[in-house]
């Protein structure tokens, strides 16, 4: 797993104030602070981009491409020709940006679920919108839609938006204990569609099933340019509500009676959150299958190393989920190659463990 | 003038009724205990004030503004709130903790100021929480947290403080402390409080007047010697007590009577 080194960033540096040499109060988030975090993790995305971009299969390997950008900047007419100029900017540049995108979409909607429903066990899966996704995704597959543009996202999409409709119809998002209820309905949900994929599955025929269980488990070679476009914009849509929260979050995190009595009106607020953490998640998850672990773990990660305040956060949230998945897909497309693995795979043996040394450590 | 004014509060739970026909005014300055023996709706009527539970029958007025009309962030910056406890799933700090209390005062994203920081030292001094500044929510123990408590609400810089049973998990010193230190705010800032407590004895010591509620109304209310006698507390509490006077403050203390016969009296 991709880790990068935030000592000089973390949260200690900056607030722990022993009580004999006491500094004056320094916020612990501020605007300097953020943009630095931001600054590093773009970075990392940058340096992840690269590192994928020269990876995989196909005539351009990393030496290849070194020697290309040395002789550019001797000066020498290099550039590239045009089957090498295909697999990077058609083949390879798209599919980091896609996944960058998903990843982000997901880090931030598990953000935002685990503050609004205060459980750290939440995921943008546990509404059950997943599973509503996938019957859609499923249904196309087993019905050719794969041959439009936007067949089988687009119906993933729609159960996807079928399933917030119910759970918010059933459960709503009012009050303390519809918090649990709300839960429990997506736990419902899920064991539901699970059932009906089960039974989808069992009426595939074999020559479709592969490309049932690639959705299941993650994919994201399938993308289109227009579905990439798609969960971008989602994302870019999400980010901008989720962050306009982000203090209401961090007032929800301390209980809805305080945030409360703190001046945030929480019905509004957690449906806004709820419908919008909802919504990016449906966009990513209609268009890459249900890749796992990435919404449950890069929130907790993200927690311990910078601390709760969502200000920092979500925009740390968005581009470390994005360099987590870009990195994982890299990893998933070229350690068997020619063999592709779902993402899916990759992030969940890099995530399980990891979530099992968290739990050890009694830190999540 | 009075800062807050009920009139005819009337409120039930699914049909249940918890308040019935409750009015009160509390003035400017006053520090109001709130006594009344286990589910005679004493923080329902808290829970009413901080509008947390919508109004079913009457009216609630702050400075002459109904508090269902108020938005919360103006409530917020009016009325502020100590609960009992504070439910941390993702620890904070404890200054950013109290840097919440800015909260109502900041809008949606504003960062905190000078100002802010100023206030929130402040109300960190007079709470002898400065030195906990940098540890977390959850390595404090019962009193340090409530000390924190205390700062985020007098960082909201509120003309009304109200208490839910704040001491319950205090031994006697936090209590003590606790209650020295609402005071001296109710003395020298002019802080309103409405503490709910169960110790009528501290009640007795702190407040200015004293709310006595049985099972949803108001059973008598005034000074402490007015409300704090045999009588009152046995009709409400329906348990035998003895209530005589503080040898030094002369003000009404109660004593529970036991069932069984001293042994060690005698002596």
């Amino acid at each position: 797993m991709l880790r990068i080194p935030f000592i000089s960033l973390s949260r200690r540096s900056v607030s722990d104030v022993d009580s004999k040499d006491r500094r004056p109060l320094q916020p612990v988030v501020t605007l300097t602070r953020i943009v630095r975090v931001v600054l590093l993790l773009l970075s990392a995305f940058l340096i992840v981009s690269i590192v994928s971009l020269v990876t995989g299969p196909g005539d351009v390997s990393p030496l290849f491409l070194a020697r290309r950008l040395f002789s550019v900047f001797q000066g020498a007419e290099a550039g590239l020709d045009p089957s090498e100029k295909t697999i990077l900017l058609s083949i390879r540049l798209p599919r980091i940006l896609f996944a960058g995108i998903v990843g982000a979409a997901l880090s931030a909607a598990g953000v935002v679920f685990q503050a609004v429903l205060r459980n750290p066990l939440a995921d943008p899966y546990i509404l059950g919108i997943s599973g509503g996704a996938a019957v859609g995704a499923i249904i196309g597959i087993l019905i050719g839609a794969g041959a439009v543009p936007f067949g089988i996202a687009g119906l993933a999409f729609l159960g996807a938006l079928l399933t917030i409709i119910t759970i918010f119809g059933i459960a709503g998002t009012r009050t303390d204990s519809q918090t649990n209820t709300l839960l429990l309905t997506g736990v419902i949900i899920n064991a539901f569609f699970s059932a009906v994929i089960m039974f989808l599955i069992s009426i595939s025929s074999s020559d479709r099933l592969h490309s049932v269980f690639f959705w299941l488990m993650g994919d994201l070679s399938l993308a289109e340019n227009g579905e990439i476009l798609f969960t971008g914009l989602f994302l870019l849509a999400g980010f901008i509500v989720m962050i306009l929260h982000a203090r209401s979050l961090n007032l929800l995190l301390t209980g809805e009676e305080t945030a409360m009595q703190l001046g945030v009106d929480v019905e509004k607020t957690k449906k806004i959150l709820l419908v919008t953490a909802s919504m990016t998640t449906a966009a990513a998850v209609s268009v890459s299958g249900t890749i796992g672990f990435v919404g449950l773990i890069i929130p907790h990660l993200l927690r311990l190393t910078l601390g709760p305040d969502h200000r920092l956060l979500l925009p740390a949230a968005v581009l470390f989920g994005a360099s987590f998945l870009a990195m994982a897909d890299t990893i998933a497309r070229s350690v068997m190659a020619p063999v592709e693995l779902p993402v899916g795979v990759i992030t969940a043996l890099c995530g399980a463990p990891y979530f099992i040394y968290l739990l050890y450590r009694r830190t999540v | 003038m009075s800062i807050l004014q009920a009139d005819n509060i009337s409120f039930s739970y699914n049909g249940a009724p918890v308040l019935r026909d409750v009015s009160f005014a509390v003035q400017t300055g006053d520090f109001v205990g709130l006594i009344g023996p286990n589910g005679t709706g004493k923080t329902t009527l808290l829970n009413l004030i901080d509008g947390i539970l919508r109004l079913q029958e009457g009216m609630i007025r702050i400075h002459g503004v109904p508090v269902h009309q108020m938005k919360r962030d103006a409530l917020a910056r009016i009325v502020a709130v100590v609960p009992q406890e504070t439910p941390m799933i993702f620890p904070f700090l404890v200054q950013e903790v109290v840097l919440m209390g800015r909260a109502p005062h900041l809008g949606k994203w504003r960062f905190e100021g000078e100002k802010d920081l100023a206030i929130v030292n402040r109300a960190m001094a007079m709470t002898d929480t400065l030195a906990l500044a940098g540890r977390s929510m959850n390595r404090l123990s019962g009193g340090e947290r409530q000390r924190v408590l205390i700062a985020r609400a007098l960082a909201q810089e509120p003309q009304l403080m109200l208490l839910d049973e704040p001491t319950a998990s205090l031994d006697i010193r936090h209590q003590v402390e606790f209650f020295n230190l609402i005071k001296t705010l109710n003395m020298t800032q002019g802080l309103t409080v409405i503490a709910v407590t169960h110790d009528i004895n501290l009640a007795s010591l702190y407040c200015d007047r004293i709310i006595l509620l049985k099972e949803g109304r108001i059973q008598v209310a005034g000074r402490p010697v007015e409300v704090i006698t045999e009588e009152h507390i046995q009709a409400v509490y329906e348990t035998p007590v003895m209530v005589d006077r503080h040898p030094i403050t002369d003000l009404p203390r109660v004593t529970p009577k036991s069932e069984y016969p001293s042994e060690t009296g005698s002596r």
